[in-house]
């Protein structure tokens, strides 16, 4: 996709720069022994003295956390400072207990790195300035009580809960590239354990600055900052739409005014939220209850050298050494579990065909996950691929026994010889079983005298149903078909 | 002759508890009943625990009872156990009031304890109840408490010093043998001089700073006030060391000392060969002359007991003052950012109008002097401001430390100098002029910046009121200083002005001559 827009005879191109906030997972929050709540929690019952922001209260920071963030800048190539130190972010909001966020400003803990994001234009880099570790705030909930009075609730479960602010150079030209590095980011998250990321539920907020400019050596133009996009489609649309706005509103002699702007997923639009004030001062220092963290390198060794292996190196390898298409290396690698069953099977079956199973994998397995089944063991799958890759038993059957191994602990190899599973490929077998059926469907016959066609599906399903689900079906359609012209 | 429960130091309760001779209950019972007979005079107390201190007596004297008779199980209990002590109200006591000494505070009761106040707790310690202080510990005088105006038990028109006023006063009244304060700029040391006790600032990161409600949290440290360098040891003991919560607080050992700190001649011969110095910039201009008689009699007697004195310089002593009103405010403008009306305290919102509702709030629920300071403060760490204010104070710290570096260097045991340069003053005569108020902490305020351990000791009287010496050691030094002051004691133990004693304040309850 390109970043140029064309509209009314004017080509301007997009700038756009991403900041994404990102819940780590932690069991305990940031800078207290807190647990991290879930929604089933009641309001208010994850605090202590700490989070709460209560007088006399003093931070203590979570290594847990800080290894997430160094594990992360690892992974994207950055420099990890030698030492690291927090600072006091200043401003006052109900959300906010302490009226400052701990957060980090001059010694981010990972800055220069960067993310291999693939595109329908082909595979580029997006340059990542920096990320740093910070506390999550309160959530207001506004309500109306029963006399229609109004009240805002605070519920401080949230309140300190670990996250990853990651902020990428002004490097991103158009919408898809801006989508394919939000996933391409969680999917690196989650594969070396920092975070889960699920958008839905809001560990994972993506803001995007955008403006345009009329050409790629033009100054930039005024940006607008878009949120509220809670989807990897609506971070798409969104930036899309804006684009295509602000386009529009140059188009027609007009300004871009920087604000910023809410996503509405329902109308497909961005709408104000709240005009630039004048910039903000946070009055930033550093947080005198923290002493700042010195990072030894033989500390990010160890860090690093625990890292498992990253979404880019995985899809080349895949496609390089396993002759699997980038399509399908894709998709396996893009779902973490399913990379994970897809190694487990090949560790247990070294010889299994790697197309076999990735088509496994990304089919059924991927299927059956989605609607929540559970999690096959790998070595009795990689014996079901196996079966089936040799013709021992034939793909319906296999799938019903997939189904089986999703649902709790089964022998492949025993079940097959146990209810004589094997596939029968024997034509003298599978010729008394069409001949049979055929007998005992005249009707059929009749139709297909009659030069209907799909008598011959009818034929062979029923011959199937006789051979309890064990023939070799592309064999017994070869039969039928045989005898059936010898009518 | 029996052990008089106002009087006694903390060692002398202690003994007296495992003897027999006294009972935890009894001695509790005294000091409460003093309080509250002196109260309307001294006025040191923002909240009492009688029916919670009396019971903690009670246990205390359970375990004794149980205990007596068997040497080995009475050498177990905890050297504070039974021992009263006061609380400056801004140490977090679970269920209790804590205020800090603001109006913001009103009817906010923790829901925790401090660090400190959970190893009083664990060491048997009977807590009398909380102190009067200025307001969230910015002051020097108690007078910027929003609710009473704490005496000076020497004499009922003059302030007790301040921030930890309170605690301050009911030692040198003898309504507590011990007290904890807090120490950001000499709110320790300059009451316990001008109340004529030990008041003692331990190095920063000694004393654990959770639940402490903060002013400003890289100043700040908790410390012993009592009336002898002993029972400061032992107080400093039983709050000292690492905490897990604080992660500031320093994982250096607590020394042992402490808990057998000497005294009499023992002490006094230790002095012999020391090698103090005296910085001639802590004799500054506008030092009373009783002040710095009191002090260079202090040090001559030092000498005369075998210790070597040299003169020594710590030029930027004069910058310290004003790289700390820097520093403090800036911090205290962050620190003090939650009192917003939110949650808990005074609170002017409901209108719907959120800015409103902080402009008053914060308005309102704040004294001057606090909101001076946050003003500073913010200013301070302004964009376009940050770098010439902060960051310079900063780079000024690092120069101030470097200062003191230079005198370790040198081999000297310690620092000797005036705690503060003047008595106590007049209530109201520094009301005006915030900075002549400031100035009276020039002397304590660079072993804050230094992150340094000091202690004031009482070395002698100036017009009938007293003075304060005070030491300044190196890091973890505490044990060596209050050695010192435990050795000063001895050798000054005849003089006349120790046999000296407040009486205003027994005169004014007592109906006499006010």
């Amino acid at each position: 996709m390109s970043g140029k827009v064309a509209s009314g005879g004017s080509v301007r191109s997009a700038v756009i720069g991403i900041e994404i906030h990102v819940q780590l997972r932690t069991a305990t929050k940031m800078f207290c022994p807190c647990a991290i709540p879930t929604d089933a929690d009641e309001p208010n019952s994850r605090t202590c003295p700490t989070c709460l922001g209560l007088p006399g209260a003093l931070p203590t920071p979570n290594r847990a956390a800080i290894e997430k963030v160094i594990a992360v800048g690892a992974a994207i190539g950055a420099k990890t400072p030698s030492t690291t130190r927090w600072d006091r972010k200043n401003y006052f909001y109900p959300d906010l207990p302490k009226g400052y966020q701990i957060s980090q400003l001059d010694l981010p803990l990972a800055e220069h790195g960067s993310i291999e994001v693939t595109t329908s234009a082909g595979v580029g880099s997006v340059r990542i300035r920096r990320a740093h570790l910070e506390e999550d705030t309160a959530r207001l909930r506004h309500e109306r009580a029963g006399d229609g009075s109004r009240a805002s609730l605070i519920d401080y479960n949230r309140s300190g809960v670990a996250l990853l602010e990651i902020v990428t150079e002004p490097d991103l030209r158009d919408a898809e590239t801006s989508r394919r590095y939000a996933e391409e980011l969680r999917l690196l998250l989650r594969t070396i354990g920092a975070a889960d990321a699920e958008m839905e539920n809001g560990q994972m907020r993506v803001e995007a600055n955008v403006s345009l400019r009329d050409s790629e050596e033009a100054p930039f133009g005024t940006r607008v900052e878009v949120k509220n996009m809670n989807s990897f489609r609506s971070v798409e649309r969104a930036i899309a739409f804006e684009i295509a706005r602000q386009n529009e509103l140059l188009d027609a002699g007009g300004s871009v005014t920087q604000e910023t702007r809410g996503w509405d997923d329902t109308s497909e639009t961005t709408y104000t939220m709240r005009a630039k004030e004048d910039s903000h001062d946070y009055r930033y220092f550093p947080e005198p209850d923290l002493p700042p963290l010195a990072i030894s390198d033989a500390w990010i060794a160890e860090i690093r050298a625990r890292l498992p292996e990253l979404p880019a190196a995985r899809r080349a390898r895949y496609v390089a050494d396993l002759g699997l298409t980038a399509y399908d290396a894709g998709v396996l690698v893009g779902e973490p579990r399913a990379a994970s069953l897809f190694e487990a099977a090949r560790a247990a079956q070294p010889a299994l065909d790697a197309k076999l199973l990735a088509n496994w994998v990304a089919g059924e397995y991927l299927r059956a996950a989605n609607e929540g089944a559970g999690e096959p063991e790998p070595k009795q799958f990689a014996a079901l691929v196996a079966a089936v890759g040799a013709g021992e038993i034939n793909g319906a059957t296999g799938k019903a026994l997939f189904a089986e191994l999703c649902a709790g602990p089964l022998d492949i190899r025993a079940v097959i010889t146990e209810r004589g599973l094997a596939q029968i490929s024997d034509d003298g077998a599978l010729e008394a079983i069409a001949a049979e059926t055929l007998a005992a469907s005249p009707q059929a016959l009749a139709d297909w005298r009659a030069g209907k066609q799909q008598a011959l599906g009818f034929l062979v399903g029923q011959a199937m149903k006789a051979s309890k689900g064990r023939g070799n079906p592309a064999r017994l359609g070869e039969i039928m078909r045989r005898l059936l012209d010898a009518q | 002759m029996s052990l008089d429960p106002r009087r006694a130091t903390a060692v002398q309760l202690a003994a007296a508890y495992r003897s027999g001779e006294v009972t935890a209950l009894a001695t509790t019972t005294a000091l409460l009943d003093a309080i509250e007979h002196e109260e309307a005079h001294l006025s040191a107390w923002l909240h009492l625990r009688r029916d919670a201190a009396l019971g903690e007596a009670s246990a205390a004297d359970a375990r004794f009872t149980a205990a007596r008779g068997n040497t080995a199980a009475l050498a177990a209990l905890p050297p504070l156990l039974g021992v009263p002590i006061a609380l400056k109200d801004l140490v977090n006591l679970e269920g209790t009031p804590t205020t800090s000494g603001s109006k913001i505070l009103e009817g906010y009761i923790s829901p925790y304890d401090a660090t400190i106040a959970a190893r009083l707790r664990a060491a048997g310690a009977v807590i009398l109840g909380k102190t009067n202080m200025d307001e969230f510990a910015m002051g020097s005088s108690t007078e910027f408490s929003a609710y009473k105006r704490t005496t000076n038990p020497w004499d009922l028109d003059r302030i007790p010093g301040g921030s930890s006023g309170g605690s301050a006063a009911a030692v040198a009244a003898f309504q507590a043998p011990l007290s904890i304060g807090t120490d950001t700029g000499g709110s320790i040391r300059q009451p316990a001089s001008l109340t004529g006790i030990v008041g003692m600032k331990p190095t920063y990161g000694r004393v654990s700073r959770y639940g402490i409600v903060a002013f400003a949290s890289s100043l700040d440290q908790v410390g012993p006030f009592a009336r002898t360098a002993q029972d400061a040891a032992l107080l400093l003991h039983a709050i000292g060391g690492r905490d897990t919560h604080d992660a500031t607080s320093s994982a250096e050992p607590l020394p042992a000392e402490l808990l057998a700190l000497p005294s009499g001649d023992a002490a006094a011969t230790a002095l012999k060969g020391r090698r103090f110095a005296l910085p001639k910039e802590y004799f500054v201009a506008g030092m009373e002359p009783g002040v710095e008689r009191a002090v260079r009699a202090a040090v001559a007697s030092l000498e005369a007991a075998g210790a070597t004195i040299e003169e020594v310089s710590l030029p930027t002593t004069e910058h310290a003052l004003a790289t700390y009103y820097i520093v403090a405010p800036a911090e205290a403008s962050a620190n003090l950012a939650r009192y917003d009306g939110i949650r808990y305290g005074a609170s002017k919102h409901g209108g719907g109008d959120l800015l409103q509702g902080y402009l008053e709030t914060r308005g309102r629920g704040f004294g001057p002097e606090v909101r001076r300071r946050i003003m500073l403060g913010t200013y301070a760490l302004s964009a376009g401001y940050y770098d010439a204010y902060y960051v310079k104070a900063q780079q000024v710290r690092t120069l101030i430390a470097r200062d003191f570096d230079r005198v370790w260097a040198a081999g000297f045991d310690a620092i000797v100098a005036p705690t503060s340069p003047q008595v106590a003053w007049r209530f109201g005569a520094k009301m005006s002029d915030p900075v002549s108020m400031y100035l009276a902490d020039a002397c304590t305020i660079p072993a804050n910046m230094a992150g340094l351990p000091g202690v004031s000791i009482p070395c002698g009287l100036s017009e009938g009121l007293p003075v304060g010496a005070q030491l300044i050691g190196r890091p973890w030094s505490e044990s060596q200083l209050l050695g010192i002051a435990s050795g000063f004691e001895a050798i000054t133990a005849t003089a006349e002005w120790r046999s000296v004693e407040p009486t205003a304040l027994a005169r004014a309850a007592n109906g006499g001559a006010a």
